[in-house]
């Protein structure tokens, strides 16, 4: 098991005959994701490497039995496009497209309310790295051959931290079950604690490592989970201890705007609540590697 | 995006929220002719800087004659502004806003923020005005109201009076509360601001509702379909680093330290700088290049990080995911041997063929400072900037 996906969920591409949908394409089936589709409007009826292209996700879903798609609409339309799976009857759909306005998102989350909670879809990103499950299946931009199949979840809004653990890990000698990028955007699809929720009931994974930065709220909400619902240790790292307030660091939502967002006030809320806090990102594989040792 | 206090002003007038008569001045002569078209015997004179507290600063002066405002202009133009939230480089005012002076009888606060955790608009209120809303929510928290907007809808008319009663506005001024409310809420909406600020929003002495100052700023993000915002930039308020840096499209902040860094990734950035930090040192700035790290944005990074003079070191952390360590260091080499630099050079690689990608910069006979793990790269780099400071000082 993994959470959210694995070799067989079937996944559409949304923006696959772009430039970058496409290379990315090529990448997650060679990883051994399961690509049966793409859509690009007016792009219908023809193939790319073999992938019919699909002018609508209507179209798309109902020929393919897709449940999953990835995104890699240009921001503009990507909105649109995200809206347009939810509708589709997609229950996954992960938006790696970084540069979305927060109004367009703010739109995105309250059209997907119309669905009621069962039937809702789920939304991973915007402006994140994917979803992998090691030995699986690939639905991102994450460089697959730096993961080794294991049973650590991780999850972090910078792609490249989730890179750098993932290989601190596969140098201990550490698999991942599933790695989870929730992206840099002020307003995102699923939260930390949205996905801390899945590892927690996730058979396969014995321990996770959460990986946060500066500005919102997430990072707090799911302390509040991890003390009242984690039964799995959680390591963690905070990102941004030098950033100073007032000012965005890269991420449109790395910014310190109020109290609590500061990276310290995050590591304190996050060691209250037990979690085992590296102070060094240079060091989550061997903290990973001694919390794995206490609790087995 | 921050703008001037005139253009939020003219922005929200045209969303129906009134505002002082005033004009826009480049020069002492122009202040005196723009008080006097706007008439009356008091006039406030607005240094237009992309900071809060001008006031304490000096960047604005209450005149009563056209010489005063002529002569406040004369201080203020050129002269460089420092308030707590410029830090000590300050901002240089090169525009001055001239008001006509209006009655005060009350003074409230009002916001619209982008709330995270709602994920929607929110509105931020008070009876307490003339403060920021920092020290209101210290001294007078209890007076903060705060109403969350529904988007499909947007804000309806009862939500604004709602929010107008609580402020305690009588109900013959609750007509003209609701407008200012509704005309923020949709000037916000439709312009794609993620903060709207008006402090204070005063009643004057003859019962007018007017936005005494104006701060607006925008999502980046939607720039690109807002062209009469995006043409709102005025360059001479940011720091010109992050100006080079923007227009090559490069995400880059300017801080006060001494060690350069050229990393891909926000997240691995900020985590660069912290660990620069606890080995001892202060970071120069924040760069993210990007996924790409093409031998070309590398370069481009190199010159930006070295325009900074305080730059004494510089540490390149690349974590090659889908591109490889061997070009990146490929780049690295070609940008150096390019433009040759006076500093050293730490340079940390890691990810898809990185043994490759090393020995590419051990052969290329250039005096890099090569690292393994993240921790050594910034030891390394704390270690040689000392080395750089010693070597300069004997």
């Amino acid at each position: 098991m993994s959470i959210l996906l694995d070799r067989d969920t079937r996944f559409i591409v949304q923006g696959i005959t772009g430039r970058i949908g496409h290379f990315h394409t090529a990448e997650m089936r060679q990883y051994g994701t399961n690509v049966v589709g793409g859509v690009t409007p007016g792009k219908g009826g023809s193939n790319i490497d073999g992938v019919p292209v699909f002018d609508t996700m209507k179209d798309a879903v109902e020929k393919t039995g897709a449940t999953a798609s990835v995104v890699f609409v240009p921001p503009p339309f990507a909105a649109d496009a995200v809206m347009e799976a939810a509708d589709s009857g997609i229950r996954l759909c992960v938006a790696i497209t970084d540069g979305i306005p927060a109004r367009d998102m703010i739109r995105v989350k309250r059209y997907m309310r119309r669905y009621r909670q069962e039937a809702r879809m789920r939304l991973i990103g915007p402006n994140c790295a994917g979803l992998i499950s090691p030995g699986k299946a690939l639905a991102g931009i994450m460089p697959g051959h730096i993961y080794l199949q294991g049973h650590v979840g991780v999850v972090s809004r910078s792609g490249t931290l989730g890179y750098e653990a993932a290989s601190q890990m596969k140098d201990a000698g550490i698999g991942v079950s599933t790695s989870v990028g929730i992206g840099g955007d002020p307003i995102n699809g699923s939260s930390f604690r949205d996905i801390l929720d899945l590892f927690e009931a996730d058979a396969e994974t014995h321990a996770v490592v959460m990986i946060g930065e500066i500005g919102g709220p997430q990072e707090a909400e799911a302390a509040e989970f991890i003390r009242d619902h984690m039964t799995k240790p959680v390591v963690a790292y905070v990102a941004g201890l030098s950033a100073p307030k007032g000012r965005r660091m890269g991420h449109a939502g790395a910014i310190i705007s109020a109290f609590g967002e500061s990276a310290s006030e995050k590591v304190e809320i996050l060691r209250e609540v037990g979690a085992t806090i590296t102070a060094s990102p240079s060091e989550i594989g061997t903290a990973v590697a001694s919390v794995l040792k206490k609790a087995a | 995006m921050d703008i001037h206090e005139y253009q939020a002003k003219e922005i929200l007038a045209g969303f129906g929220v009134p505002v002082p008569r005033g004009g826009l001045a480049y020069s002492p002569e122009q202040a005196a002719y723009r008080a006097r078209e706007i008439g009356g015997h008091k006039w406030v004179v607005k240094a237009q800087v992309h900071t809060g507290g001008r006031g304490k600063a000096g960047g604005v002066r209450v005149c009563d004659s056209e010489h005063e405002v002529e002569d406040a202009a004369n201080d203020m133009f050129g002269m460089r502004l420092i308030t707590h939230q410029t830090g000590p480089q300050g901002k240089v005012v090169y525009r001055l806003y001239v008001e006509g002076a209006v009655a005060i009888r009350r003074e409230l606060y009002l916001g619209l923020v982008l709330d995270r955790k709602s994920e929607r608009v929110m509105v931020v209120a008070s009876a307490a005005g003339g403060m920021e809303i920092e020290e209101i929510a210290e001294r007078q928290p209890s007076s903060i109201i705060r109403s969350i907007v529904e988007p499909a809808v947007g804000m309806q008319g009862f939500q604004a009076r709602e929010i107008a009663f609580g402020l305690g506005i009588e109900p013959e001024l609750i007509t003209q509360a609701v407008a200012v409310l509704l005309g923020c809420y949709k000037a916000f909406e439709e312009c794609d601001a993620t903060m709207v600020e008006i402090n204070p929003l005063v009643i004057t002495e003859d019962n007018h509702i007017l936005a005494l100052d104006a701060k607006m700023t925008f999502d980046d993000n939607a720039l690109f379909r807002l062209p009469h915002i995006a043409e709102l930039r005025d360059k001479s308020q940011e720091d010109p680093r992050e100006t080079r840096a923007a227009d090559r499209g490069l995400a880059y902040v300017g801080l006060d330290g001494n060690i350069g860094c050229i990393v891909n990734g926000a997240g691995l950035a900020m985590a660069t700088m912290d660990m620069i930090k606890a080995a001892g040192g202060e970071p120069a700035n924040f760069l993210d290049i990007g996924g790409g790290a093409t031998p070309e944005r590398v370069g481009k990074a190199f010159r930006l990080v070295v325009s900074d003079t305080n730059v004494e070191a510089i540490l390149v952390n690349i974590f090659a995911g889908i591109n490889r360590c061997d070009w990146v260091a490929e780049g690295i080499v070609q940008a150096l041997e390019k433009h040759p630099l006076d500093v050293p050079v730490i340079v940390r690689l890691a990810g898809t063929n990185v043994e490759e990608g090393r020995k590419i910069l051990a052969r290329s006979g250039l005096p890099i400072i090569r690292a393994n793990t993240l921790a050594e790269a910034a030891q390394r780099a704390v270690s040689a900037w000392r080395n750089t400071v010693r070597a300069k000082a004997s």
